[in-house]
């Protein structure tokens, strides 16, 4: 399955957006892990905004990025958010309300607390209402999204927009789900066409176990094993040297994604 | 409200959001779900065509909070094979308990023989995967003092939301391509999709789809802070419906996209999906998203509203739910459609439920029935759709199944006989 990239979004601490980030990732500047730094969701309303929650503000944050300067309008585009374990703050309230506090959950909590809100928000932010999947595959939840993203383009011959976020788990949940690091990135994928110069993607998937293409930098690849969003970091940093490159992604056991990456001109 | 005809009409955006190409037809070789009504396709036929009830008076231990539910009964007694012990939890075992039904997990090896383990993909909907496990490690934090979750809350294959796939992929053998999909109360219907693509791009040759959801407190006690849980069984499309009841639920089918035809000869002919852009826990007013998704249905199965011979609602028994798809459905079906909701035998099955209810209309296209709407007695005059009542035996060639989630997710599913395509 082959697909092109048009926009491109990330966030996490040291990484504030993608114009930031390209240098860092490409290897030309050191990556400094600076504090996180998230845009407000302009999109929503003040009620909303105020009520978002980080995984909804990183996810917004990474896929406006990605579809700054889009000629097409959003209204009709096909999304896909990838996340392993959605907002687990939002569970650890509802348990902690329940269990602890010996009262209902909250409704607002409650609400929120589907896997999907992150796409709801975005879809009311965007007055977008294209067809919205939110998957999840465990760590190979990246390597998820972007096949489903591939072959929705394959079938439809249109856009869409891959959206991968993670947050850290709170105090009680932090132990069984360990990392430190919130993470989101997005990119806006399309069919290819004749004389494109964008980076094209090659997807296949492989039975045999290769190892998965690392991060040169030790605080990043901390990041990429330990956060499943964060997995995308090789192929951004492929994308952003402006390399060919073969890069492996984990899927599942004895399963995992190659993508082999042309940069455009 | 202006009446419009069966095929409705489109704004110049509407028509141009339209499916131009009718998909490849996806083949369902085997089915089978579990649910309050039973164990395989069989209880469900007979307690449909008996108007036989499901739901019982349930109160969380948690809350004292008056509840109808869909309760599986048995689960407790169910052991997952020694080998995937790590799995154990209550969503896990109703996954085992419904793989038994109908031959299914014989089906599956058959097809694992015939394509091989590594072409067989597996598209799974859950809301809340094993958070029931989660809820009882909480609870036993607070109350008796011990330190942390605990190891035996084993996150990875009872919480999180793959452990379903995970789960049911090593219990079938499967090695191919999976993942969950996790959309509310869309899930289930929205892996019947994604596997169509799946095949069409060559992904696989043949692919799992399903959803498995079961009771836990977080939900039940949700919905009620929300005021969406009714204290008495469900009534949907009634005069004054006081909202959900919840079941919990697993559904399964086998699809392909190409290959001999099977007994049944029935097919996913169609698929559409959509948002709302509305809110994250109320439907569009006027079923803006639920339209967009039941047309795009229609366009990629290639036929036309009239040649739906009977609709599945989502049909949940809110007010507003209930009055946003009736406006949706008055619009692509005029007011002939011919439709009822089945959520007052099973409850609210969540993210199983597009997959239950997928089910439920591939039982009524073979058997030839068109189900009623338990529980409603009286039905809202507010709404246009008239539902059927009693459940009654019809020769049934296409039939429409539609599934609503929080956040303004849609889908809207067609199947039919093969021989429709």
């Amino acid at each position: 399955m082959r697909l092109t990239v048009s926009g491109i979004g990330i966030l996490g601490p040291g990484l504030a957006d993608w114009i930031g980030a390209r240098p860092v990732l490409a290897g030309d500047q050191p990556y400094v892990a600076d504090a996180l730094s998230v845009s407000p969701p302009l999109g929503l309303n003040p009620n909303e905004r105020r009520r978002a929650t980080l995984a909804t503000r990183l996810a917004l944050d990474a896929a406006r990025q990605a579809m700054a300067g889009a000629r097409s309008d959003t209204a009709e585009l096909a999304t896909v958010f990838a996340s392993a374990d959605g907002d687990m703050g939002l569970i650890d309230s509802m348990c902690r309300d329940i269990y602890e506090h010996r009262v209902p959950p909250s409704p607002t909590v409650f609400q929120n607390s589907v896997h999907n809100a992150v796409s709801g928000y975005w879809s009311i932010a965007e007055g977008c209402r294209g067809p919205s999947t939110s998957l999840a595959a465990g760590d190979g939840t990246f390597a998820a999204g972007l096949l489903e993203a591939a072959t929705q383009i394959v079938c439809s011959a249109r856009s869409v927009l891959l959206v991968a976020f993670e947050v850290p788990a709170p105090e009680l949940l932090h132990p069984h789900r360990p990392f430190d690091s919130a993470f989101a990135c997005a990119l806006r994928l399309g069919p290819t066409t004749p004389g494109e110069d964008r980076p094209t993607l090659d997807l296949a998937l492989c039975e045999d176990e290769q190892p998965f293409t690392p991060m040169s930098d030790a605080a990043l690849e901390v990041m990429r094993r330990t956060n499943p969003a964060a997995r995308a970091l090789p192929l951004l940093a492929a994308i952003a040297a402006g390399r060919s490159a073969v890069i492996r992604l984990p899927y599942w056991p004895g399963l995992q994604l190659e993508v082999r990456l042309e940069p455009g001109a | 409200m202006v009446k419009l005809g069966k095929t409705g009409f489109f704004t110049a955006r509407e028509r141009s959001r339209r499916t131009p190409m009718p998909i490849a037809p996806a083949r369902i070789h085997v089915y089978t779900l579990t649910t309050a009504l039973g164990h395989g396709c069989r209880p469900h036929l007979q307690a449909l065509s008996e108007m036989r009830p499901g739901l019982r008076p349930w109160t969380p231990e948690e809350a004292p909070v008056q509840s109808w539910a869909g309760v599986v009964d048995g689960l407790d007694a169910v052991r997952l094979p020694a080998r995937l012990a790590a799995f154990d939890c209550r969503n896990n075992r109703l996954a085992e308990l419904a793989l038994g039904g109908d031959g299914f997990a014989e089906q599956v090896e058959a097809a694992r023989e015939r394509c091989g383990p590594n072409r067989i993909g597996l598209f799974l909907g859950t809301s809340t995967a094993g958070i029931r496990h989660t809820e009882q490690c909480y609870r036993r934090h607070f109350e008796e003092k011990t330190p942390g979750l605990g190891e035996d809350l084993r996150f990875d294959s009872t919480h999180a939301y793959v452990s379903l796939a995970d789960y049911c992929r090593r219990r079938l053998g499967l090695s191919g391509p999976a993942m969950v999909i996790s959309t509310a109360c869309s899930s289930g219907a929205k892996t019947f999709a994604a596997a169509q693509r799946a095949l069409s791009a060559g992904l696989c040759d043949a692919a799992v789809v399903g959803g498995v959801d079961t009771l836990c407190a977080t939900t039940l006690l949700g919905f009620h802070a929300l005021g969406l849980l009714s204290p008495t069984p469900c009534t949907p499309w009634g005069l004054g419906r006081t909202g959900i009841s919840i079941g919990e639920g697993a559904a399964f089918a086998l699809l392909e996209g190409a290959g001999e035809a099977d007994d049944d000869g029935l097919s996913l002919l169609g698929y559409g999906e959509s948002t709302d852009a509305y809110h994250i826990a109320s439907p569009h007013p006027q079923g803006e998203g639920a339209v967009s998704a039941m047309r795009a249905a229609l366009d990629s199965a290639g036929i036309s509203a009239d040649a739906i011979d009977y609709i599945n609602l989502h049909g949940t028994g809110t007010p507003a739910n209930d009055l946003s798809e009736d406006r949706a459905v008055a619009r692509v079906f005029g007011d002939t459609a011919i439709a009822s909701a089945t959520k007052g035998w099973t409850g609210h099955t969540l993210g199983a439920s597009g997959a239950v209810e997928a089910v439920i209309s591939l039982i009524c296209l073979r058997e030839g029935l068109i189900p009623g709407t338990l529980n409603t007695t009286t039905f809202d005059p507010e709404l246009t759709t008239r539902l059927i009542r009693e459940s009654a035996p019809r020769p049934l060639a296409r039939v429409l199944s539609n599934a609503f989630g929080f956040a303004g997710n849609n889908c809207a599913l067609v199947f039919g006989r093969t021989s429709c395509a």
